[in-house]
């Protein structure tokens, strides 16, 4: 990955981790059915590494639980993350991760939507596009190398 | 003997022209029998040792080598003498002949009479005449092996060769491949630094020669018979390269590149390795490198990706730190501590003062690492770091940066009191002032987190013996019990009775004056449901139970033990009037049993605790059973199966680490209780009734609950208390447990029964309560109203004797396994099988004393499980489940070791027990393989295809706990070796976006993980 070599952003705001979720009786009840709601998202997402840092998406603040919105019923999940700083070349590769961690994580009824917080990048626009797109997103994953940059923030923490 | 010498010609002659290897083992063996000497073995090949063909020499000095292998223990002085001359000459010989020399050598190196002066002949030869790096790699092997007998034996003639020798191993060893001939090397080299042998001017040489491997890069081919892992390389490398400060000047360059490399193995070996090497060095080794070794270590803290990286840099500092506080200064050299803690201090303070940034804590962890290493590193650094730290908090006020920086605080805080305790001016004085005004303006914050590193920081000054006022610790326990009272975060209120448990330890009077009759009065007002008012945040209830827990935590010290006894049982006795509920007599019996497990620690206190509380508990539950009009419908509150067991596992704690002295008067006083309703040992003596709990029916059956109360004594006595009337208590216990009371009685009798027998020594008497115990069981077992109690005391009885590895045991468990297949117990038998196995919480553990022999269930494995397999096999399917259940009950209590050994006999009964409808033998099922997964991937590769459906199949099964274990199991698999995998992929991952959509939450998280991690199988970036 990036090695020795200088980061563009070396030293960035950290926020702080949510504990683990804490387990309910009603979560326990064999017979009650659970909504997947906002919080049980962000946790699919939260724990997801930056491709620079040593650091996850939660610590830095690019995913908030406030910017994920889920309707159980209806299928659909919108996320927003919103980039360290306005330049940040990683965006589309953080846009994918999230992306793709969802694609596996979700039944394949929801629609997901993977979006930058509105007015936080500088090409907002571009990303989002991209991201929208099912063909280039598939075609990205062709992508060997991507892939396994993508992986790699997906994978757990040694 | 002319014999002798005609067959040792014919030996000989199979062995050279014959090419017989066996015939060596032959000559050996006659010449260990005395049937010939060796000088007849060199008489007998004196032509073929001259012969001119060189294979035939070879084969000559084979034959003496591998007789000198087995007996060089025999030879004499002189006789190696003349061998070694004849050795040394061969060296010169043909090069086919050389292996063999050298293992003649080797055997003679081992010998205790070798001539003094001749190991330095025999090194001198080889150095001069073999080219050891062109030999292969057993002769190799051979050379080191006669170097290192040589070194220890003759250590004092090597050393007058000087740096020769050193020379002479540098260039036997340079350019060595083999791992197994390093591990050899390295130790050589070792020794030869660690004894002090001259280097002269080869240090660099040394250096070179060995250094050359580092950092290791060595992966052990798979099913290597030699079992060198890479470890064990670079523990031999270590070892050298750390071994001298003379390498410092070689060594130091090196780590620092390779502290650069990209790998991180490298990175962590050479952070490794400047650990180790720093115990040997001191300021004047690292003064060059210092600026070097710090900028490579904060760049890997600061920007490592790695928590192993991270804290083999901070053991790195760690050990830096501690090298430079050793040396002893000259009076005109400059302290290196000083200026190494300086720059690292302009390094990281500045990152101090920006508490959200990342590189707050890497910077100071740093810190931490170098002021952790000596006093004087300490000093320095908390003199610079706490004023700063003090003033960031007074600067920042958001709370989660406070919390930082107060967290920081109390790291510098913990180094102080490790090493600064003693000392007078601890450094800290100065500071005390705006410590405490930060600390106690913390504690009232209403940030919880920020309030619980408060609490933890109050804890360490608190218990800095005379660092505090008496006013401050006044205040410090007044706030623990607001705390304690009002938090209303449940995590942070236990941190803060924990905290109270340790300072209470240093200060008890200020506890009983000031926290004490707070929870006093607090626990005086009854709780009862739906009675809270609204004003406050927190339920009564919850404030009555914490109450409860803090007096028992703060029970700690002696006199503090003397007060919270006496009000906790005053609430156990509150109940004798019966309008209380069980729960809260339960929480009460709780408390007191915490505050005899803290009482273990100190004798005093648990001799106090015993003769109060055990006799106050007697009485009143005596009286209550005595004034219970045995109607099942309204039972006497103390008389509940939970305030027993209770009070019961209380009874168990103050017992187990009384001493014998002690225990053998109230033996005799409390079984004269039960046997004959003595109740001289009971606190009041106005009692309606005798107390006679072992008559079975009447109007004492409530009575007879109280067993449980005594077997919870008798059963954790020592082995070495001897119990009175031993054979009448074991029939009256024997009776009661198969009569016809209630189950907590007779299960109670069963158990106090197993536990007596446990300990009970080998003899008659043991021999005749058994007797007596099998007969009544068999009846038992025919008396259709009572087959339950005789199936409960059996497990009990068959448990105890298989602890014990008594005779009888085999005979018990065949009758419990043939149980399995009866219609009616055959369920509850199966059942009964996890009781067998698994610790018992109660008695009959180590804590209890009983007998327990290693490795018992191993025993009960091997012996009992092909009867459960061939029972599993004979049984009609209405009964197979049972022996299932019972299998996988043994199987979950072993430990994994033994379960892989056993796996590839088992493995096709798991998988059927997979199939098997009962969900409980499922989940066991389930719950046994998941750790075995790991280990054994070359057995399950050929089930491979059965496994994964069937887990698949078990993702949704109706049971929630089933589906989550399953889908745990398929992530277990996603770590066996990729070619097993792959070729189910794709089928995995469409069966899994099922369990995705599970109605359940806990059983998504699962599908998650496990989906997620078979995407990434055979995946780049993996």
């Amino acid at each position: 990955m990036v090695g020795s070599s200088q980061l563009e952003n070396a030293n960035p705001l950290i926020y702080q981790r949510s504990g683990e979720r804490q387990v309910t009786a009603q979560d326990e009840d064999e017979q009650l059915h659970d909504r997947i709601d906002d919080r049980e998202i962000f946790d699919l997402i939260r724990s997801i590494n930056d491709p620079e840092h040593p650091l996850s998406l939660e610590e830095l603040n690019v995913v908030e639980e406030i910017r994920v919105k889920v309707e159980d019923k209806e299928s659909t999940v919108s996320v927003e993350f919103t980039p360290t700083i306005p330049h940040c070349s990683m965006a589309t590769l953080i846009g994918l991760s999230i992306k793709v961690k969802l694609l596996r994580s979700l039944p394949e009824r929801f629609k997901v939507d993977v979006h930058i917080t509105p007015g936080t990048h500088a090409s907002e626009h571009a990303v989002n596009k991209q991201l929208a797109d099912k063909e280039r997103v598939a075609a990205a994953l062709e992508n060997s190398h991507l892939l396994e940059v993508v992986n790699q923030c997906l994978s757990a923490r040694s | 003997m002319a014999e002798a010498q005609d067959s040792l010609w014919g030996l000989v002659e199979e062995f050279v022209s014959g090419q017989q290897d066996s015939k060596a083992t032959e000559v050996a063996a006659g010449v260990k029998d005395g049937a010939f000497t060796v000088l007849q073995v060199v008489e007998a090949l004196g032509s073929c040792l001259a012969n001119p063909e060189p294979r035939t020499r070879g084969r000559g000095v084979q034959l003496l080598s591998q007789v000198l292998l087995q007996c060089y223990a025999n030879l004499k002085e002189k006789e190696v003498e003349v061998l070694v001359v004849f050795y040394e000459n061969r060296l010169k010989d043909h090069h086919v002949i050389t292996p063999h020399v050298l293992q003649g050598l080797k055997a003679l190196s081992m010998s205790v009479v070798f001539p003094p002066g001749l190991a330095v002949s025999v090194l001198k030869s080889i150095f001069q005449e073999v080219h050891v790096q062109s030999l292969m790699q057993l002769d190799r092997h051979t050379v080191y092996m006669i170097i290192t007998n040589f070194m220890n034996n003759r250590e004092q003639e090597l050393k007058s060769l000087g740096a020769d020798f050193t020379f002479g191993f540098i260039q036997v060893m340079d350019g060595e491949k083999d791992p197994r001939n390093l591990l050899v090397a390295f130790q050589i080299v070792q020794n030869i630094i660690t004894k002090n042998y001259s280097l002269g001017p080869f240090v660099e040489e040394l250096f070179e020669v060995t250094s050359c491997y580092f950092p290791i890069d060595f992966n052990p081919p798979p099913n290597d018979p030699h079992g060198i892992t890479r470890e064990d390389l670079i523990l031999g490398l270590r070892a050298v390269l750390a071994s001298t400060p003379r390498f410092a000047e070689f060594l130091l360059p090196l780590l620092i590149e390779k502290m650069d490399s990209d790998i991180q193995s490298a990175k962590v070996d050479a952070l490794q390795t400047l650990t180790a090497a720093c115990a040997v060095y001191e300021q004047k080794e690292l003064k060059e490198f210092l600026s070097g070794l710090w900028s490579s270590i904060r760049r890997e803290v600061f920007q490592t990706a790695s928590d192993k990286v991270e804290a083999e840099g901070l053991a790195a500092l760690h050990a830096l730190s501690a090298g430079l506080s050793r040396s002893v200064l000259s009076p005109d050299s400059e302290d290196l501590l000083n200026t190494f803690l300086s720059s690292i201090l302009q390094d990281c303070r500045h990152h101090l003062c920006e508490p959200d940034m990342k590189l707050v804590w890497p910077s100071a962890k740093l810190l931490q690492a170098a002021a952790g290493a000596s006093s004087r590193a300490c000093l320095k650094v908390t003199a610079n770091v706490l004023p700063l730290l003090l003033e960031q908090y007074n600067q920042h006020v958001q709370s989660s940066h406070r919390r930082t920086i107060l967290e920081m605080t109390l790291g510098f805080l913990k180094l102080q009191s490790k090493w600064l305790q003693e000392e007078d001016g601890n450094g800290l004085a100065n500071f005390k002032d705006p410590l405490c005004s930060m600390v106690f303006s913390a504690v009232t914050d209403p940030s919880t987190p920020l309030q619980q590193v408060a609490v933890k920081a109050l804890t360490v000054l608190g218990t800095q013996q005379g660092f505090l006022s008496s006013g401050d610790i006044d205040l410090i326990v007044d706030h623990l019990t607001r705390l304690i009272l009002e938090e209303t975060d449940s995590q942070s209120c236990q941190a803060v009775i924990d905290s109270s448990g340790s300072l209470a330890r240093v200060h008890p009077a200020v506890f009983i004056s000031r926290m004490v009759p707070q929870l006093c009065s607090r626990l005086q007002t009854v709780p009862m449901e739906g009675t809270d008012d609204r004003g406050s945040a927190i339920p009564q209830r919850t404030v009555w139970q914490r109450c409860l827990e803090a007096l028992a935590a703060i029970s700690t010290h002696h006199s503090i033990v003397q007060e919270t006894v006496p009000i906790l049982l005053d609430h156990v006795r509150q109940a004798q009037k019966g309008d209380t509920i069980a729960e809260d007599v339960v929480a009460v019996c709780k408390s007191l049993h915490q505050v005899a497990v803290l009482c273990q620690e100190n004798a005093e206190s648990l001799c106090y605790y015993h003769q109060k509380v055990v006799p106050c508990l007697l009485s009143i539950t005596v009286l209550a059973a005595m004034q219970d009009r045995g109607n099942a419908a309204d039972l006497h509150v103390l008389l509940n199966d939970n305030v027993l067991t209770a009070m019961a596992s209380l009874i168990i704690s103050s017992t187990t680490h009384l001493s014998p002295d002690l225990l053998s008067s109230s033996v005799s006083q409390i079984v004269n209780l039960f046997l004959d309703g003595d109740v001289s040992i009971l606190k009041e003596n106005s009692f309606p009734s005798k107390f006679l709990p072992f008559q079975i029916d009447g109007p004492a059956a409530p009575q007879s609950r109280l067993v449980a109360l005594f077997m919870a004594f008798v059963c954790s006595l020592p082995r070495n208390v001897e119990i009175p009337h031993l054979s009448r208590l074991l029939q009256d216990l024997l009776s009661l447990s198969l009569a016809g009371c209630c189950a907590f009685a007779f299960t109670s009798a069963a158990k106090c029964f197993a536990g007596l027998i446990n300990k009970c020594p080998a003899g008659e008497q043991l021999d005749n309560s058994l007797q007596s115990a099998s007969h009544k069981i068999e009846s038992g077992l025919e008396d259709e109203s009572r087959r339950t109690q005789a199936v409960t005391l059996l497990t009990w009885v068959t448990k105890a004797l298989i602890l014990r590895y008594h005779p009888m045991d085999g005979h018990l468990t065949n009758k419990m396994i043939g149980l399995l297949s009866d219609r009616d117990l055959g369920p509850l038998a199966a059942d009964m099988f996890c009781l067998l196995v698994s610790d018992s919480p109660d008695i009959l553990n180590k804590a209890c004393h009983a007998d327990i022999r290693i490795m018992f269930r191993q025993r009960f494995f091997t012996e009992n499980v092909p009867k459960l397999v061939q029972g599993f096999n004979a049984a009609n399917e209405d009964n197979k489940p049972n022996y299932l259940k019972a299998l996988s009950h043994v199987l979950n209590c072993l430990p994994k070791q033994v379960l892989v050994t056993e796996l590839p006999s088992l493995i096709s009964l798991l998988l059927e027990a997979l199939s098997c409808p009962d969900e409980v033998v499922q989940l066991s099922t389930l719950t046994c393989l998941e750790p075995l997964l790991l280990d054994a991937a070359a057995i399950l590769s050929v089930h491979i295809d059965t496994l994964i459906s069937k887990l698949l199949c078990l993702t949704s099964s109706p049971s929630m706990a089933v589906r989550i274990t399953a889908l745990k199991c398929m992530l277990a698999l996603t770590k066996l070796p990729l070619p097993m995998l792959l070729p189910y992929k794709q089928q995995v991952i469409r069966a899994l976006a099922k369990p995705l959509d599970d109605k359940k939450r806990l059983v998504r998280k699962e599908a998650v993980e496990a989906r997620c991690q078979w995407f990434l199988i055979g995946s780049p970036g993996s």
